[in-house]
């Protein structure tokens, strides 16, 4: 589903990603881990458009993406989170996941004006989407309160529904867990096995958190200083010296 | 009515007053969707002077006037929007101030300049003089009518698709981008809509005031149109026409303090922007500034600011 | 006009348009925001100085400094009144730049009620406006103090920043606020020094402006003040020195397009200009990429 060939970004002369090869089969769960500043979020940050490659290509279903604008690359069906909460926070969590269906919808601002049939209908779908949405992430009872006031964990399963709002077939998610006790991990483990089993979507997850990783990731990509240095099953990624290094060598820094 | 007379809101006032808030609201569109921008004084100039030109010179009806300013200025929005809105919030206020004074400059200097490359004499702009003796044309529910159409198109705006895109980007550029919104297609579309609104206020203002000049569209019209919009809050668009129409009436109401005048508008606009920073129209402010002033601990700030 | 002549018009001008917007860069390049007010604060300057010598009949050379000291002080009220409360509330950018155009617009209508909206000029006697005999230019005594005195007070101005204490604490700050309290730098009281020097500074370019065109009404500060942003978007917005630099462009800029018969059109080139720079190199002609900053 996705690939990436020699990816990479040099910020002035610091070589944010070097070389990076990877492929995110479509309906699998690809973890990518690696020590802080290793590059992960700039990956992210490529694929989803925000930022482009240096050199190098990245596919998505065959079609190359690295030079598209970010709106056309979600529009294509890729969505993602971001590693510090970034909801539009002066807007009800409704209007969040109403304006995450923008790419879904066509009436235009003259439509909108004359009431047109078009316009109505499809009001009433990004509302009915929307509203299934908050049901399934357990967010209805707050669904008229501005997203910036919700309780932390609420803003996060916001996020995540936002971004399936744009009806993605490849999910980004950078750092899910990240102030999660570990049952709320468990259960967005869970949740995320689930939107891959029922919903076919494929998954890109950065994580610190080995053991969400062991849950639900097929696959593990370890970057280090912009470099791939190992990939692998989760158990294979476990005993990979390289990797333990990696991880090791800062911690005696 | 007599009522209003007395304290010197006459009709002309009320005229001026219908007139600033549509600029109040051309100024609302741009800030509501993050943009920085001042350059609705030199689009109204752009609207008046042809919107003046078209009467006057080629012997046009109002509305014709009115529709050919709003699209000259709308049409000569694009090549300034596209590499302009790529700038940010500091930057973009003083490019969009450089793009006033070019076109103040540039108006000041037509005739000699359109003579220069036609090789006839040309008088259109009439220098820095301006034009004199445009009929009075413009009448009160002509304004009215305009400030209901363009209330209407904002109410429609704010439940649209666009409306939405229009407030995510100001929220929050590169998740609206990540959402599917053409960042770039939403700021140039807002640009454009704000210059066709400052327009039609330069052409309408043309048609009351009866003469125009290059200086009536300098630094100063674009910081009023600014303060209407700031003053009365950009939460909701009802702010910047109750902006317009207080800072309009207000002057006239005190006019026995002439020459304090400016005074109180700089002491008006430095006192909301420090203490009321969602402006007049912003119920959330107000209450906070209630509990302030009650002692109580403030809550989360529930205020909509420029940014 | 002979381009030697042109040159020597566009060095004195350029002098007052640099001094102008170092006040600018100052404060951009210390906190970050954009001072409207500080064509205001100028024209302050040149009253109080033009007051000083009417009043008090101080010499102009007196007049400076005291005109320097009056124009600091109200840049210090300025921070006070329009920036401090906002930056409190951490109050983004553009609400900071709302508020000094408010400041601005007090500013002026405060000094139309004292001084009206008539010229005033210094009085006869008190400038030497004789040309000076025996060049290949013209230059008067007035024009030569002007280059002086701009030229001695950049150089304090660059001599602090970079020699003393306070020039350190300042740049500290203007690195990082949080790092630079942690390190035990009075951060507010660097902003007030800040305006202080920015105000100081204008007031110093309004006494020579005035002394320059003999004429000074509430609204001078327009003619300098759009001019001063280009100048700082031309040095690379907050570079002091290429606030300097950039004055002597838009003077040389100016100069020599009167010269060449565009006088009329002298401002659109320098707002023309502003606008290419801004779009083609944000950074300014000078600056790198990463802003050195004060």
């Amino acid at each position: 589903m996705l690939e990436l060939r020699n990816v990479s970004r040099l910020f002035g002369g610091l070589q944010a990603l070097n070389q990076v090869n990877m492929l995110v089969p479509t309906g699998k769960v690809v973890g990518l881990i690696g020590p802080n500043g290793a590059g992960k979020t700039t990956l992210i940050n490529n694929i989803s458009g925000l930022d482009h490659p240096t050199s190098g290509e990245i596919l998505f279903n065959g079609t190359p993406i690295h030079t598209r604008a970010p709106h056309h690359i979600a529009q294509l069906g890729i969505a993602r989170t971001y590693q510090n909460i970034r909801l539009f926070g002066e807007m009800t969590a409704l209007e969040n996941l109403l304006i995450s269906q923008h790419g879904r919808g066509s009436a235009s601002i003259l439509d909108a004006l004359v009431f047109t049939p078009r316009y109505l209908r499809e009001e009433r779908r990004l509302r009915d989407t929307a509203s299934g949405l908050l049901e399934r992430f357990n967010l209805t009872p707050v669904a008229k309160l501005r997203a910036g006031n919700l309780p932390y964990g609420d803003q996060r399963r916001l996020e995540m529904a936002r971004a399936l709002g744009t009806q993605p077939k490849l999910l980004l998610l950078d750092e899910p867990t990240a102030g999660m006790n570990p049952v709320e991990t468990e259960a967005l483990g869970e949740q995320i096995l689930r939107l891959v089993r029922e919903d076919g979507l494929t998954v890109l997850v950065i994580e610190h958190d080995m053991s969400l990783i062991h849950q639900v990731c097929d696959e593990i990509y370890v970057l280090n200083f912009g470099q791939i240095i190992a990939q692998g099953t989760p158990d294979e990624i476990k005993h990979n010296p390289q990797v333990i290094e990696a991880y090791l060598g800062q911690d005696e820094d | 009515m007599e009522f209003l007379r007395s304290i010197g809101i006459t009709e002309i006032v009320m005229q001026f007053m219908l007139i600033n808030a549509i600029l109040g609201l051309s100024m609302y569109l741009v800030l509501y969707t993050g943009m920085f921008s001042l350059a609705n004084a030199g689009f109204m100039s752009i609207g008046a002077y042809t919107g003046v030109i078209l009467t006057q010179n080629f012997n046009q009806p109002l509305w014709v006037g009115l529709i050919g300013g709003m699209v000259v200025a709308g049409v000569l929005a694009v090549p300034i929007g596209l590499p302009v809105l790529r700038l940010k919030d500091i930057y973009l206020a003083i490019a969009t101030i450089g793009f006033g004074e070019v076109v103040r400059i540039l108006i000041l200097n037509f005739d000699t300049l359109a003579g220069s490359i036609t090789g006839e004499s040309v008088r259109l702009t009439r220098g820095a003089l301006g034009i004199t003796g445009i009929p009075k044309i413009t009448e009160t529910w002509h304004l009215l009518a305009f400030l209901v159409v363009t209330g209407f198109i904002m109410i429609r705006l704010h439940r649209s698709r666009f409306g939405r895109a229009m407030a995510a980007v100001r929220q929050d550029e590169p998740a609206a981008a990540n959402m599917g919104i053409n960042v770039v297609y939403t700021k140039n579309m807002v640009f454009i809509m704000s210059a066709v609104l400052a327009a039609a206020a330069g052409v309408l203002k043309a048609h009351l005031t009866r003469t125009i000049s290059p200086g009536d569209y300098g630094f100063d019209q674009a910081v009023s149109i600014l303060a209407f919009a700031v003053l009365g809050g950009t939460s909701t668009w009802v702010g910047p026409l109750v902006g317009g129409f207080v800072l309009t009436a207000l002057p006239e109401i005190l006019r026995d303090f002439k020459q304090y005048r400016g005074i109180v508008n700089g002491s008006i606009l430095l006192l909301v922007i420090v203490y009321l920073p969602g402006g007049m129209v912003n119920p959330a402010g107000w209450s906070q500034m209630w509990a302030r002033l009650r002692g109580k601990k403030q809550g989360d700030t529930l205020t909509t600011e420029v940014s | 006009m002979n381009i030697t002549q042109q040159v020597v018009n566009a060095i004195w001008l350029g002098g007052v348009y640099s001094l102008f917007a170092l006040g600018y860069a100052l404060v951009f390049s210390i906190l970050g925001v954009l001072n409207l007010a500080h064509s205001a604060v100028f024209m302050w300057g040149a009253f109080i100085g033009l007051v000083m010598v009417t009043q008090f009949s101080f010499s102009v050379w007196l007049a400076i400094p005291v005109a320097m000291l009056g124009a600091g002080l109200i840049g210090v009220l300025l921070d006070a009144v329009a920036f401090a409360p906002l930056r409190r509330r951490n109050a983004p950018r553009i609400a900071q730049l709302i508020s000094s155009i408010g400041a601005a617009i007090l500013l002026v209508n405060i000094a139309q009620l004292i001084f009206g909206t008539q010229p005033q000029r210094f009085p006869l006697g008190s400038i030497p406006t004789d040309t000076i005999e025996g060049l290949p230019f013209r230059i008067t005594p007035i024009q030569i103090i002007i280059l002086l005195v701009s030229v001695a007070l950049m150089a304090l101005l660059q001599y602090m920043v970079i020699r003393t204490r306070a020039g350190q604490a300042m740049r500290a700050v203007a690195f990082n606020q949080r790092v630079a309290s942690l390190l035990g730098v009075n951060v507010s009281g660097i902003f007030r020094m800040t305006f202080f020097l920015a105000g100081a500074l204008a007031g110093a370019a309004g006494v020579l402006y005035g002394l320059a065109y003999n004429s000074m009404t509430p609204f001078m500060g327009d003619q300098v003040a759009l001019k001063g942003l280009t100048v700082i978007v031309l040095g690379g917005m907050g570079n002091i020195q290429g606030a300097v630099v950039g004055g002597f462009v838009v003077a040389a800029l100016e100069v020599f397009s009167i010269a060449n018969g565009g006088s009329n059109y002298r401002d659109a080139f320098v707002f023309t200009l502003l606008f290419l720079i801004l779009l083609f190199r944000p950074q300014g002609l000078v600056g790198q990429k990463e802003h050195t900053r004060a």
